[in-house]
């Protein structure tokens, strides 16, 4: 093929496969950063109604949750004035707010009823009592389980666990012939990933990131106890290669079957039991996160929620979608057209005094589980910290991806986990130095 | 026997090139499958092949959820505009330094490729704050000089290597022949390396159009290409795998096209100097 041919079939494919953008022809338009999970997907399809009623027109820019991140921080960190409401979690939220980078929520309308969001949400939303940002949907962590299987192993599992039973049903439940793994947990690198599974883990060991002083704990009995003890467990009942294993693989695992049991978001309730994802739907239990009996449970909080970046032009129509997309008639309309169980859980309180939500099948437990998370208390001993699976600090996020890889490397093999506890206190250390803790 | 011999080389050699061949191209392959199967068959295990439920789900799902034409679009101006744009600079440049080189010339050709050594982020606030001085933040125009900014040294080595091959002598004919610097360039020297400039052509619009991370972080909805088409379809938290597909599909479509129309430039591009 001569070379103007092929440069023309070039030209040609491109141009046939093209279309004509559509021109925006709202006068007041809103661009929203978020993230592509299933609450939000919904929200965007709904968002015609919002525009109908309002006259204000909406642009999604949807991205991959660390992608997100860094498109969002470097916008506020630099006024880029690119979004007008950001989804951000509970990590940032007080950081951004501290740093007066996002507009406060506190003139909400009275029909809002801003006091019917669920207080451990706003309190991890908030700055010196100040909400930043609007929940959306909020999630803790529990134990999600096979009842079949634990009814074959003989067992029962009671409503709020002890680690030692958890392994010891791991144990029993595991039949390597079937492929079944008595338990599936997150080893995967990432302060989100496996970071956070393993923090909401140390703390109901009694283990702390920081002490008072914000010294680094890592070289402490109690981290010793928890890395050792998740090896321990994941080696004997878990699946292989589970050190690279992150939410959706163990989610794919125990929706084929493969899984005794999955410590994991409560937002995972949903797609377990949806029987046209999962083969396990009809045989799944749940109960609260583990503990050791020093009264923290190894559960999580977080909520992905609705904030104003403090350069935006459009804050009163900002304020305006946030009102409605996380309103308590929001969650009717979408129960009304797709059924209860698919709403956006644990942003407020009233969806739990819902008999109908009630009905749904992990609506208390997920409740239950939010109630027994405190970001401000989130371990035994006190910390200076806010967070539960996370210290609300700027160089958090940094520390805890190289410390989770450190862990991760135990998990393989790579190394033992005395050495991984000894680098993630070297890493740790050093950050905190540098940043002058 | 030495023919029986050379045959059953030649048998080996095309089954293990088949064979690499294949592998490459099995990530493409599983993609296209997996975005007609139900997101429930896209993680089946065992991963089932050919026999499940085709579906066009997916496509229709990706179709109502983002505005795809408007990101191809973008696709399209971004890397044929910033391709061109490096070929207009890059022709003058690589003349330059193949034709009348300096004491210099081979350091500079050195230090322009070592640019491509320096990690993007490194001069991503820079980068972030002189476009909002500017006032081009999410503008397609952006896009376009940053892409030709970072594959310019790429255009210039290539075309420079192009124009080595070609004998000053002729270049010198026409300037003997009254030719201006100009129209050495365009009428004698470009006919002569047309080759060599539609290949490095092609594998700039390859290499604009799968650029992910300035396209990314650069743009917000005016000026978003394919690249955050697909990124808005990736998730850590839900099983997206069959959508996420059907995304890639449609935007890898255009450009896998254009590859299987210009291999032969292609290829050509890719090795030339090395097996002359």
């Amino acid at each position: 093929m001569s070379i103007k041919r092929t440069l023309l079939a070039t030209s040609v494919s491109l141009g046939l496969t093209a279309g004509i953008a559509a021109a925006d022809s709202h006068a007041k338009t809103i661009t929203i950063a978020t993230v592509n999970n299933g609450d939000m997907v919904r929200m965007q399809g709904y968002t015609d109604k919002f525009t109908e009623e309002t006259g204000i027109a909406v642009e999604w820019v949807t991205l991959e949750e660390n992608v997100l991140r860094q498109r969002v921080t470097t916008d506020i960190t630099t006024k880029g004035g690119s979004f007008d409401i950001m989804t951000i979690g509970m990590y940032e939220t007080p950081i951004w707010g501290a740093n007066g980078w996002l507009v406060p929520l506190d003139d909400l309308s009275a029909e809002y009823d801003v006091d019917d969001i669920l207080p451990a949400m706003a309190g991890g939303l908030s700055h010196n009592g100040t909400l930043y940002a609007a929940p959306f949907y909020g999630e803790s962590s529990m134990v999600m389980y096979r009842t079949d299987l634990m009814e074959k192993a003989g067992l029962e599992m009671p409503k709020d666990p002890t680690w030692e039973f958890i392994a010891k049903a791991a144990a029993a439940m595991t039949d390597r012939e079937n492929e079944i793994n008595g338990i599936c947990l997150r080893g995967k690198a990432g302060w989100g990933e496996g970071g956070a599974f393993i923090t909401a883990t140390a703390n109901s060991f009694g283990a702390r990131w920081f002490d008072e002083d914000w010294k680094p704990q890592f070289d402490t009995e109690e981290w010793a106890n928890t890395v050792n003890f998740f090896k321990d467990t994941m080696d004997a009942s878990g699946p292989a290669g589970y050190a690279t294993n992150g939410f959706n693989e163990n989610l794919s695992l125990f929706q084929q079957g493969k899984c005794g049991m999955w410590i994991d978001a409560t937002v995972a309730a949903s797609f377990v039991t949806n029987p046209e994802d999962s083969t396990v739907a009809e045989h799944v239990g749940f109960a609260l996160a583990p503990d050791t009996g020093l009264g923290k449970r190894g559960n999580w909080l977080w909520a992905w929620a609705l904030a104003i970046p403090a350069g935006t032009q459009k804050q009163a129509e900002a304020k305006e979608f946030i009102e409605w997309a996380t309103s308590k008639d929001y969650i009717e309309m979408v129960a009304a057209n797709e059924g209860w169980a698919n709403v956006p859980p644990g942003a407020r309180t009233s969806l739990y005094k819902n008999p109908e939500y009630l009905k749904v099948p992990f609506a208390q437990m997920t409740l239950d589980s939010i109630l027994t998370a405190d970001p401000n208390n989130p371990t035994v001993k006190p910390v200076p910290y806010v967070g539960v699976q996370f210290a609300a600090i700027p160089e958090f996020a940094g520390i805890a991806t190289e410390v989770s890889q450190e862990f991760s490397a135990a998990y393989a093999g790579q190394q033992t986990v005395e050495e991984a506890l000894e680098n993630a206190q070297e890493i740790a250390t050093e950050a905190m130095e540098a940043a002058g803790y | 026997m030495a023919r029986a011999v050379t045959t059953q080389k030649k048998v080996m050699w095309t089954a293990l090139a088949w064979g690499f061949g294949l592998l490459m191209f099995f990530p493409i392959l599983w993609t296209f499958l997996t975005s007609f199967k139900t997101e429930a068959a896209a993680i089946s295990d065992p991963p089932v092949w050919l026999f499940f439920d085709w579906t066009l789900e997916n496509y229709t799902a990706v179709q109502d959820r983002s505005n795809y034409p408007k990101a191809l679009m973008n696709s399209i101006i971004i890397a044929v505009g910033s391709t061109l744009l490096g070929i207009l600079i890059a022709v003058p440049a690589a003349w330059a330094m193949a034709f009348v080189p300096g004491k210099r010339t081979k350091d500079i050709l050195l230090w322009m490729l070592s640019t491509k050594m320096l990690p993007a982020v490194g001069v991503l606030y820079p980068m972030v704050l002189l476009a909002k001085w500017l006032g081009v933040m999410d503008s397609r125009i952006l896009l376009i000089v940053v892409l030709m900014l970072i594959n310019l040294p790429i255009i210039v080595w290539m075309l420079y290597t192009y124009f080595k091959e070609i004998p000053g002598e002729i270049l010198e004919a026409a300037r003997m022949d009254g030719a201006t610097l100009r129209s050495e360039i365009i009428h004698v020297l470009t006919p002569m390396a047309l080759p060599g400039i539609a290949s490095t052509i092609l594998l700039n619009i390859i290499l604009a159009w799968n650029e992910a991370f300035w396209t990314i972080l650069l743009t917000t909805v005016d000026a978003a290409p394919l690249t955050a088409f697909i990124a808005s379809f990736s998730a850590p938290e839900g099983l997206f795998y069959a959508k996420l597909s059907a995304a890639s599909m449609m935007a890898i479509a255009p450009i896998l096209i254009m590859g299987w129309f210009s291999q032969k430039q292609l290829v050509r591009g890719l090795t030339f100097g090395a097996v002359k």
